[in-house]
Order: structure tokens, then sequence, then C-alpha cells
């Protein structure tokens, strides 16, 4: 797997910081997983996070609270071992509650299906299924939609995103993403803002769909 | 303060891991290995923080973790107060993120990051729960354990490029330090943060990279 479209600087710098809603960080700990470029990138922005720690000032602590420290310090715990289960990496394991066939798709039509994931309000995520030679009716944006390809592959307008890319899509992005041809795409896209369809039917099904 | 990052650093390392004692309660009061690095005379020196985290993860030394405690507890609550949180919630929210650092330091990887980085990684966490009541997935675990041994010189050398940082973060613009404070403070938006820092995070990148690479050959 070559993964060509990657996290951007700052989205992995608000991921460092810890300065992204819950959705985004979903999709981004899901592409860290599948690429180590970026998991060294996020090491360095860390370690920025390191340095301002240590820098910052420090504040008093009573000697009480070593103290206190010390008394509830239990043996350490064995390490939780959060390997890939079969078909998606960690992160979304917990969020699906298993892996790709515990999905509960609902249909949106077309033979396009989603499920949403259960995360805090300021923005949304969900699985997308499209099956080949399909497309996610046209949208545009209110705000950043983040799209990462977890199998198959799609086009728009901008590039070809393949399994691990991800697409990072602004206000300016108006696209039609369409699933190639070979097994039905699937990806985690996540949005902070609802999106906006250009058709009249999509608009009226927006609510309904939460999408 | 680069140079006072002591040569003897990957011996204190070693000897901390060699000094593992399995079964022996008495091991804690044998001969500790050295744990401070030289002082060439330029003022105060850090102690070698990953050597006593080695000892706190070996051996469950309790010397070791309150000597952690005593330098990173004080900063993990002063960064909390900078990010909003009260004087009571920064103080116990230290204690906790003092707490994982002894439950998972078999967690801790030099090789990848320094002492202070990864006090940073549990502090933000802690304040994501505490601040946002929120959730923040991580990463998928790449397997660590005391049985991977690191290799001495990338530690060392991913060390030294962390103190590197610090002393550039410390010789920024004002103005430019105080935006990416900010931003580790938790007081921009994602929208707002400037990833262009300035800093030199190039090395540390290809550091945490090789390592990876290392990882992932010891996997398969």
């Amino acid at each position: 797997m070559t993964i060509r479209h990657h996290v951007s600087d700052t989205l992995l710098m608000a991921y460092s910081a810890g300065q992204l809603p819950e959705a985004f960080n979903l999709v981004v700990a899901t592409h860290l997983s599948l690429c180590d470029d970026c998991r060294a990138r996020l090491g360095a922005f860390d370690a920025v996070g390191g340095a301002v720690l240590a820098d910052c000032g420090a504040a008093t602590m009573p000697e009480s609270s070593l103290e206190a420290t010390l008394a509830r310090l239990n043996n350490p715990v064995a390490a939780k071992k959060t390997q890939q289960r079969g078909d998606l990496p960690a992160p979304l394991l917990d969020y699906i509650g298993g892996g790709l066939d515990a999905v509960k798709w609902r249909p949106l039509g077309l033979g396009v299906r989603q499920a949403i994931l259960s995360t805090d309000r300021a923005a949304s995520a969900r699985l997308l299924y499209i099956p080949a030679g399909h497309a996610v009716p046209d949208h545009g944006h209110r705000g950043t939609e983040l799209t990462l390809v977890l199998q198959g592959a799609f086009r728009d307008a901008t590039d070809r995103f393949a399994k691990g890319d991800l697409e990072i899509a602004d206000e300016d992005l108006q696209h039609t993403p369409v699933a190639e041809q070979g097994p039905a795409c699937i990806c985690l896209a996540a949005t902070d803002a609802p999106l906006r369809f250009l058709g009249l039917i999509p608009r009226l099904a927006q609510p309904f769909f939460r999408i | 303060m680069i140079e006072t990052l002591a040569p003897e650093k990957p011996d204190a390392w070693s000897a901390a891991r060699a000094y593992v004692a399995p079964g022996t309660g008495a091991g804690r009061r044998r001969e500790r290995p050295v744990v401070t690095g030289r002082n060439e005379g330029n003022g105060p020196v850090d102690p070698d923080w990953a050597a006593m985290l080695a000892l706190v993860r070996d051996r469950q030394d309790k010397a070791a973790f309150a000597a952690l405690f005593r330098h990173f507890a004080p900063r993990v609550k002063g960064f909390l107060m900078k990010s909003g949180a009260s004087e009571a919630l920064a103080e116990e929210c230290a204690q906790d993120v003092m707490a994982t650092l002894w439950q998972k330091a078999h967690l801790f990887d030099p090789e990848r990051a320094s002492v202070a980085t990864w006090v940073f990684t549990i502090a933000r966490n802690r304040r994501i729960d505490a601040l946002r009541k929120s959730r923040r997935p991580e990463p998928e675990d790449l397997p660590w354990g005391p049985e991977a041994e690191p290799d001495q010189q990338a530690a060392l050398e991913m060390q030294q490029d962390t103190a590197r940082l610090g002393v550039a973060l410390a010789q920024l613009p004002e103005k430019q330090r105080a935006l990416i404070e900010r931003a580790y403070f938790g007081d921009l938006s994602h929208s707002e943060i400037a990833a262009e820092t300035g800093l030199p995070l190039g090395t540390i990148k290809s550091r945490i990279r090789l390592a990876l690479e290392r990882l992932r050959h010891q996997m398969t």
C-alpha cells in the first residue's frame, strides 16, 4: 500500500495539541495507524508539545501530593493489546464495535450506504459504502471534510484516492467522488459542518439522513 | 545545554537495563546506576530522565519515580493551569498523569520520544478527558515492551535532538513562540493553528521514522 495523500501539518499539529473534534481525531488516528510517515511527523509535533511543557513554568506541588500519588501506585498493568483484528485499523474497531461485518449500514439510495459513528457533536463521523462505479451526490462543504479510504478507491476532480489516502476538502471544493471499478469503496468521513448538496432532492433528504 | 547531555547517558540507560534483578526485592538497595548527566561547569544539568523511567519500569523504583514526580508534576500542573484548569483540578490531574507514567512505563520508547514529550502526551490526553470531556482515539499501538532492546545510540540522539528543539523554541521571536505555546495550551482552535513553526522538526521526524522501521522489521 503506497499512501499518496497524507494528513496536513496543520491537522497533525492540532491533533498533537489536542484541539481537534473527536470525529477528526478518529480519522487522523486511523490514518496514522496505516501510515508511519505521518506517525513520525506527529512525533515531531508531540516533541514541540514536550518542549512547551518543559519550559512553561512549574507550579508548586505540595509535598503531600507525592505521598498521595505514591500511595495509589499499583502494579503496572500489562500492555493492552489493541492489535488490528481483521480488516480495519484499531481506532475504528471501538467505534464500530467490531470489523466491517459489524457495521450497521443504512441505505442512502443508488446503492450508496452509510453508518454514522457516535462522536461528540463538534463534528460528525460516518462510514460510507459506495458500490463500484457509483458516485456520492455532488456536494460542497460549509466546513472541512476529511475522507479516508479504507477499501477500494475513488476519484474526483482533484485526484485518485486509494486505501490509506486522506482527502482534505474545504469550503472551496465542489466534488463528486466516484468509486472505481473493483471492490466497493469504503471510506471514513468526518465533517465539522453539514454537507451542502447541490441537487434539490438530496437537500430535502439531508436532515433526514443526517449527512 | 546540549553538550551537557552527557556522553555517559547510553551507559546509564544500559546500566539501568542491566540492572534488572528478577525477583529480588533487595535489588533496590544495591548501588544505583549513574542517572545524572555530567556537569561541565555550565550550570544545572538535567538528570537522565529516560534512565530514571527505565528504573521505574524494570524495578518499580519509587526513588526514581519520586525524582521524576518532583521534576515533571509541577510542570504538568503549570501546563494544565495555562490550559485553563483551576489550580485544584490541575494538581489532581498532575497526580493522575504521574500515576499513568508509573503504570505505562513499559510503553515508553526512548528511540521515539523524550520523557518530556511522553509526559506531554499523557497530560494532553488527561486534559481532553478533564476539560473537554471528549474522547481522543489514538493510533494503533505498536508492540513495545521491555523485551525489545532499544538502540542506545538512537535513543541518545533522540534525547539530544529534543534538547536542541527546546533551545530552538526558547530562541524563537517572542510573538512566534507565544503562538506555538497558545496552540499547545489549547488556546487556539484547529483552524487558527499555524503549523509553520520555524522549528527544526525534520531531524526528529527522520529519527522516529527510522525507529519505526526498526520496530516494523522486528515485528515481521
